[in-house]
């Protein structure tokens, strides 16, 4: 039985399921990674996702175009993220509380639109999966990696491309020093407002692709509240990468493979209590955050609203 | 700093609303009629007479009416019930729907008790504490609960269920006959309550018909996470089964991934054909009115609770629904026909663990 999960076939499903199942989490919680760099705590990206995953399914049912879909979502997660960067930054909102409400105005707001807009379940036809040439040959690797559509791509890709910002470029020291100290940012001519509304809005963007990436590309249906505190996990996820785009990865990977793992335990009948099985990934995540919570301190200026001093 | 913690509220207050906008409170839509064939007819009873005022009743349900599933199961016997008695005029029907917070539900089930509606339906097996501490408090007004036998002793207080296990033992034997790999997949919630009677039973059907099978049975832990559900029906797959099945409302995900494997779904709680027609073969739906109009009944005659019922196929109150798009060969429609019929009369009696 435990023999079984060695297989190859279980071996590339467990790693399979597990790289799409850490899209979602990837999408949002490098969103995410951008606010809490730049001193922003943002906790209403699950709300932010459920918008995105209706906006983007609804556009696809009724136009065909999953395109459309797509810019629409990031369109509608712009204004949410700018709604957020408001709130946070002209109002000087507590962060804690501030995206509860814009989680749960999201959680409302798609429900509201799920039933007037649609009324039932339905289904779209999403992205396709794309064969990478040449890649997909390589033993094991390609069917795992080079088999997925787009937005599983684009999520991968935006791991060195966020590392790549965060820390080689200007931007990225901005965010860096806005958010460790936004007084001597400040002082020296950065634009703590600019740079927060920048990254806030990047957040919204990339929650509303999480939601996207669920409704339009790997589930291809719309339910409410279909994102199931996934993307509090996503938030869990940045404390656990250690606000580094490789870290959030390595524990979106985690989370995801041991998800997965779990499901094959129940599949191939070992006989572990489901009940256990699920809390797996669970547990596993808070045991190593215990381990290693103490290498990296949060941004210094987190969840501080910045009042210049006049 | 007063000024923000101002428009926070107005935020949340704002959300609520808006999730309140969602459940209207008479909704004027009617059930949308998915072409299918029954095996039987609900057994007929004579609808319960109309009162001079209107029946009230108020329902308060876990998920969406519409989720092809658990909620909507309920709201369109509801449906059915006010149709029988003739219409809104005769039979006032309101929800709140998506109560999936307990503390949220057991507030609208004492908000509808003391506005005086006849009949409250607290439609999940989680509100039962919650029930238990209210229903003493308004003891003119009549409760119903499921899916449980629980009554708690209170007068006023029915309960009913579904015998699951019969329409999973026949969607058991439908897929026993129609997979050729020899591997069948269920993809399950929580170990607890229907989805356990289900999915037992589904076993069950499936060992009478060929013990040679393997069914694999997966519990993702949740009632939501379309996610993992639908990742659990792509384990299924990898794992070999050709013909899936699966309860709760986050399946409508792995319905789509047996679509595109081309493995079979059986459906249960809603008829989910609609979800997938080329592969759906059939769906157990669960006609709660069976069970409502005795109730409606009792409460006309001064009995307010008291009593538990349970549908199941002989009475009509669980039906096979087939999906008339899918090819299915003539002998194995015949089985599952002499199935539902050894079921009724008793010569088939499902075994669970």
């Amino acid at each position: 039985m435990i023999t079984d999960l060695l297989s190859t076939t279980v071996l590339i499903g467990i790693l399979a399921s597990g790289v799409r199942l850490a899209t979602p989490y990837l999408y949002a919680a490098i969103g995410e990674t951008f606010s809490q760099k730049s001193g922003v705590l943002n906790l209403g990206v699950e709300g932010q996702m459920l918008i995105g995953c209706f906006a983007a399914f609804y556009v696809a049912l009724t136009t065909g175009n999953l395109w459309l879909g797509l810019l629409v979502a990031i369109l509608v997660g712009a204004l949410m993220g700018l709604a957020m960067a408001f709130v946070t930054v002209n109002l000087h909102a507590q962060q804690g509380i501030s995206g509860i409400g814009f989680y749960l105005f999201g959680l409302g707001m798609s429900e509201l639109l799920f039933q007037r807009l649609m009324g039932t379940v339905e289904t779209v036809r999403g992205f396709p999966k794309i064969e990478i040439p040449v890649l997909i040959g390589i033993p094991f690797i390609g069917e795992i990696l080079f088999n997925q559509n787009i937005l599983v791509y684009g999520a991968y890709l935006l791991v060195p491309l966020a590392w790549f910002i965060l820390n080689k470029t200007t931007l990225g020291l901005k965010i860096s020093s806005v958010g460790e100290n936004p007084d001597a940012a400040d002082s020296l001519g950065v634009s703590v407002a600019r740079v927060r509304y920048f990254t806030i809005t990047l957040g919204g963007v990339l929650s509303s692709v999480a939601g996207a990436s669920l409704s339009i590309a790997l589930l291809n249906v719309f339910q409410q509240n279909m994102t199931s505190g996934l993307g509090f996990i996503a938030v869990a996820l940045v404390y656990f990468g250690a606000w580094r785009p490789f870290g959030v990865l390595a524990g979106a990977l985690l989370f995801s493979m041991v998800n997965s793992l779990q499901l094959w335990v129940q599949v191939l009948n070992i006989p572990i209590p489901s009940d256990i099985a699920v809390m797996m990934p669970y547990v596993l995540t808070i045991l190593v955050l215990v381990a290693t919570v103490s290498r990296v301190r949060a941004p210094s200026a987190l969840t501080r609203p910045f009042e210049r001093e006049e | 700093m007063k000024k923000f913690a101002w428009i926070l509220t107005l935020i949340v207050v704002m959300s609520m609303a808006l999730s309140a906008c969602g459940q209207p409170p008479a909704p004027a839509v009617e059930p949308t009629e998915a072409p299918m064939e029954a095996t039987e007819a609900p057994v007929a009873t004579e609808p319960p007479a109309a009162p001079a005022e209107p029946f009230r009743v108020a329902v308060i349900m876990p998920s969406a009416i519409n989720d092809l599933a658990f909620s909507q199961s309920m709201y369109d016997a509801l449906l059915r019930i006010q149709e029988e008695m003739g219409g809104p005029d005769a039979f006032e029907l309101v929800y709140s729907e998506g109560m999936f917070v307990v503390d949220d539900a057991a507030a609208a089930i004492r908000d509808y008790a003391s506005q005086g509606y006849d009949l409250v339906v607290a439609h999940g097996s989680q509100y039962g504490s919650s029930l238990q501490e209210i229903a003493p408090d308004f003891p003119e007004t009549s409760f119903a609960w499921g899916t449980t036998a629980e009554t708690f002793g209170q007068p006023n207080i029915f309960a009913y269920e579904a015998a699951s296990q019969e329409g999973g033992y026949v969607n058991g034997v439908l897929a026993a006959s129609l997979s050729t790999s020899k591997v069948i997949g269920v993809v399950g919630p929580i170990e607890v309550g229907d989805a356990k009677l289900y999915v037992d039973g589904f076993k069950a059907g499936v060992a009478a018909t060929n013990p040679d099978i393997t069914v694999n049975v997966n519990y993702i832990g949740s009632f939501s996470d379309v996610a993992l559900a639908s990742e659990a029906a792509t384990t299924h797959i990898s794992a070999g089964a050709d013909a899936l099945t699966g309860t709760a409302q986050m399946v409508v995900g792995a319905i789509g991934k047996a679509e595109a494997a081309n493995a079979l779904w059986f459906g249960t709680q809603s008829n989910q054909t609609s979800l997938a027609p080329s592969i759906v073969v059939a769906s157990q739906v669960y006609h709660w009115e069976v069970a409502l109009r005795e109730i409606i009944t009792l409460i006309g005659e001064g009995t307010l609770g008291g009593q538990s019922f349970k549908a199941d196929l002989a009475n009509g109150g669980e039906v096979i629904e087939f999906n008339p798009d899918y090819a299915l060969p003539d002998d194995v429609k015949a089985l599952a026909e002499s199935t539902i019929q050894g079921i009724i009369d008793g010569t088939i009696t499902i075994t669970l663990p």
